[in-house]
């Protein structure tokens, strides 16, 4: 019997105020995506603890999703842009031990967006079938194996995307 | 079934302090209640019964209709949670929202003594209330209710052979969340009695009227000089053709005497903070270098002033001075010295309106007021622009002479503008023969411009055809239309009217090209009912420009934390039912802020807003979610990491850390940064998530460590 395609297994943490009511609004739109991510609702992004990420992974998650407002919208103020500066530290970090860190992904959804929820859930599938199961050490771009350049690109393109965004 | 007495270790520092006691060892298996000796689930006349020590979780799976059950399998649900440890009863109804479904919630609670209820179905944001009240009624804490969605995030977005599984999902998470959940009482919060209005045109206007007349004082903030909006540049009003100003005056005079309004005009609010009941917000209210009190509005001012700009109010068709009143009517009744335009504010540079001023109203050293106030309630009625006449390229991009948007033709209508109410075009100030009014300018264009309806244009339109065609009877109108759409009271009539009775050319098609030819303004566009081509050479183009949300309204949505649509209107909570409401609680939506809106509709909205607000400043106190960040006293260590986190100032540092229960908000974000695990979020610990994060993810069935 032939292998069974690979499914990448999400999580995902959703504000409870922008990217979880966008995803109710792809939802009330009927907008399709893949049924991978299992969500969790949260607050605010700023409540996801970097050691939840962590869980996630050694409970066998091939990627984590963590849905905010847009800076400057974030409805308990700032939130988001604390759950930014973790995250960018725990990319670093997840570098460090060998998980790529395009596994976890933030980004910001507005209560409006729910097209660009269903998107993004599109595109994190497809890039997580790319970078195939998890196993820590070994994922293909990791930083411990010499980073390749595209893994260096890929950084600095998403380094630049969030500090545009931020700024 | 066993009757043993409810034990559920309900010590959450055991579960929290050691993450370890969530326990993942395999050993934990033999504490399950072993369904064998408990023979396994059983039909019950709902739905399936299980037994067992420990939390006793009711699940409740809603058909929704269709729109779960299409596309998961709601009765696959059903027995996946049935076994699953923890849940004592699991059950499935076709719409668990009605009263019959709700009733199964409450039997249930009773009969089966349940100390945690999950029901999966939509969106909590649709029935967290509806649940948590029932259960309730049924003796159970509310906060030990939680909803999975399973319809917003699950079956209306998927439909593979694994939706069922992630519904599975879902709902096993949300059981170990509420295993977690511990009973609690909603904080009760005094509030401030006065409501804070932003933005004095219609609706604004209407809803500072009706709270304040329901015996509340309110703050009514207007960043022009003068209240009444966009309403007070109105000619005639359809379909009745009421004089606008005639009508909106004695509302705008209503509001300046109210005892107990406050107008604060040519003001900006500049910065919110608090929450529902007690917002703190505080006001600039820019210097009018003239005192009110003893200007006498003689207007020797405004001739002994050597500056000409455009005017505002009028749309630039006419000039004012840099001290001015923006219309005679003005509200409140005084003149204004405009800092931007003024030659210095300095009696050395020009000081000639102060020479004339025989009241010695004029004074340059007036500063601006910083205000603040607490209010309860915010009602936000910004009102709308006109979408750029510059935008549009295929009209010449404004630059044509003769070529006007609706405001301006609005202007040039009315008896105080800028013609004195006589139809003459602005370059050669010549009575138009032949005009071209052209609809959807700039709305209903999704590739160049706005791709939504502005509502308001084509009744607007008829209205200025039929009145040009009143001011010029030898004059020809002619409309440009994709579609007319007249709904309202007796709106079709007045367009009947306009084509039939008044002879007013309706052209179905889009305009190509606008361009000058000599002193004519030549207009190519097309008849799609006859497939002609058409060329007017007209004397004046009327642009039914689209509506856009008045410049501001985005950085102001920001202020608040509240959201705006893709096309930058302010968003409400629920489009259907709750369109009043921003999703903030506490902040209320009024008027063409909100979207393309006409006066009825406007005012209507304003009074919506009002009562809501109303039902808030009425209130004796309020709840506030007891859902928030708490400390362990015994784990902190006093080092403050948590403090700059609260964007609130919610917490007091010391040899612990204190959390003001008053003010937190409950986002959490202290409760991410507390390095010792001290800081805890009520009925979202750390150990809580964790377990859905494990539950959510399993392969297997899932193993209960019950803590």
């Amino acid at each position: 019997m032939p292998e069974a395609p690979f499914e990448p297994r999400i999580v995902a943490f959703l504000c409870r105020w922008c990217a979880g009511a966008g995803a109710d609004l792809a939802g009330t739109s009927r907008i399709a995506y893949p049924s991978n991510a299992i969500p969790i609702r949260v607050n605010c992004s700023g409540r996801v603890e970097p050691e939840w990420v962590m869980e996630a992974f050694r409970s066998g998650a091939d990627g984590v999703l963590i849905g905010g407002c847009h800076p400057g919208d974030c409805h308990y103020v700032s939130g988001n842009y604390k759950t930014r500066r973790r995250i960018y530290l725990l990319k670093k970090l997840l570098g460090e031990l060998g998980i790529a860190p395009e596994r976890v992904r933030l980004e910001w959804v507005s209560a409006t967006e729910g097209a660009k929820f269903a998107r993004v859930m599109k595109e994190f599938v497809v890039q997580l079938k790319e970078l195939g199961p998890l196993s820590v050490g070994r994922d293909p771009l990791s930083v411990n194996r010499g980073p390749s350049s595209e893994h260096r690109e890929s950084v600095v393109a998403e380094r630049q995307r969030e500090t545009r965004v931020g700024t | 079934m066993s009757r043993e007495p409810l034990t559920v270790d309900r010590n959450p520092s055991a579960v929290d302090r050691d993450p370890s006691s969530v326990n993942r060892n395999p050993s934990a298996v033999d504490r399950r209640p072993s369904s064998a000796t408990d023979h396994g689930p059983r039909t019950t006349d709902h739905g399936f019964r299980t037994t067992g020590r420990g939390p006793r979780i009711g699940v409740f799976v809603c058909h929704c209709g269709k729109n779960i059950a299409t596309t998961v399998d709601v009765e696959r649900v059903v027995e996946a949670l049935a076994s699953y440890p923890g849940v004592a009863y699991a059950a499935r109804h076709e719409y668990m929202c009605s009263d019959p479904g709700q009733d199964i919630v409450k039997k249930a609670i009773k009969e089966h003594r349940l100390t945690g209820v999950v029901v999966s179905a939509c969106s909590p944001s649709m029935h967290e209330t509806t649940f948590r009240n029932a259960a309730e009624d049924a003796g159970l804490n509310p906060y030990l209710v939680e909803i999975a969605n399973i319809r917003e995030w699950c079956s209306w977005v998927h439909n593979d052979p694994v939706t069922t599984d992630k519904a599975i999902r879902i709902t096993r998470a949300m059981v170990e969340k509420v295993k977690g959940n511990h009973p609690l009482v909603p904080v009760e919060v005094d509030h401030a009695v006065k409501c804070l209005v932003v933005g004095g045109g219609i609706s604004g206007i209407q809803a500072a009227l009706d709270i304040a007349n329901a015996g509340y004082e309110v703050l009514l903030v207007e960043r022009s000089p003068s209240i009444g909006g966009r309403m007070a540049q109105l000619s005639e009003t359809f379909p009745t053709l009421d004089c606008s100003q005639c009508i909106l005056t004695p509302k705008m005079v209503e509001a300046s005497r109210h005892p107990r309004i406050r107008l604060l005009t040519y003001s900006e609010v500049s910065e919110v903070t608090g929450y529902l009941g007690n917002y703190h917000v505080k006001i600039r209210k820019k210097p009018t270098y003239v005192d009110p009190d003893k200007c006498n509005l003689c207007g020797d001012c405004v001739a002994a002033c050597p500056i000409r700009v455009p005017s505002e109010f009028d749309q630039g068709l006419s000039e004012r001075a840099a001290i001015y009143i923006p219309f005679p009517q003005a509200v409140p009744s005084s003149y204004t010295l405009d800092e931007v335009n003024c030659l210095g504010l300095n009696p050395l540079r020009c000081s000639e309106c102060s020479k004339v001023c025989t009241v010695g109203a004029i004074n340059y050293d007036m500063r601006e007021e910083l205000i603040e106030e607490d209010v309860g309630a915010i009602v936000l009625a910004t009102g709308y622009d006109l979408y750029g006449k510059e935008m549009m390229g295929e009209y010449g991009h404004g630059t044509v002479p003769d070529v006007i948007e609706g405001l301006e033709f609005e202007r040039i209508l009315s008896a105080g503008g800028p013609t004195k109410g006589e139809v003459r075009r602005p370059s050669d100030g010549k009575v138009p023969k032949e005009v071209v009014f052209i609809q959807c300018s700039g709305s209903r264009d999704p590739e160049l411009h706005k791709s939504y309806c502005s509502k308001i244009c084509c009744m607007y339109t008829a209205k200025h055809a039929l009145l040009y065609r009143h001011n010029v009877h030898d004059g020809t109108a002619y409309v440009f239309y994709i579609d007319i759409r007249a709904g309202g009271k007796e709106y079709e009539e007045f367009v009947v009217r306009a084509m039939e009775d008044e002879r007013i050319l309706y052209l179905r098609g889009k305009v190509a090209k606008v361009f000058r030819d000599g002193d004519k303004v030549m207009v190519w566009g097309v008849d799609t009912l006859t497939g002609k081509r058409i060329e007017v050479a007209a004397d004046l183009v009327v642009l039914a420009q689209a509506m856009v949300p008045s410049a501001g309204t985005e950085e102001l949505a920001r202020k608040l934390h509240i959201a705006c649509g893709g096309e930058g209107f302010l968003k409400e909570a629920h489009p259907k039912l709750r369109p009043l409401e921003a999703l903030t609680a506490g902040i209320f939506l009024a008027g063409a802020a909100h979207g393309p809106k006409d006066i009825p509709e406007a005012v209507a909205q304003g009074s919506g807003a009002a009562a809501k607000a109303i039902a808030i400043l009425a209130a004796p106190t309020l709840t506030h979610s007891p859902e928030m960040a708490e400390v362990d006293e015994d784990l902190c260590s006093g080092c403050a990491v948590c403090v700059p986190q609260c964007p609130y100032s919610a917490i007091t540092p010391g040899d612990v850390a204190h959390v003001n229960e008053l003010l937190c908000e409950g986002c959490g974000t202290c409760v991410a940064a507390c390095p010792s695990g001290a800081m805890r979020m009520k009925n979202q610990t750390d150990a809580q998530v964790k377990r859905m994060i494990q539950v959510a993810l399993d392969v297997e069935p899932v193993e209960v460590g019950r803590a």
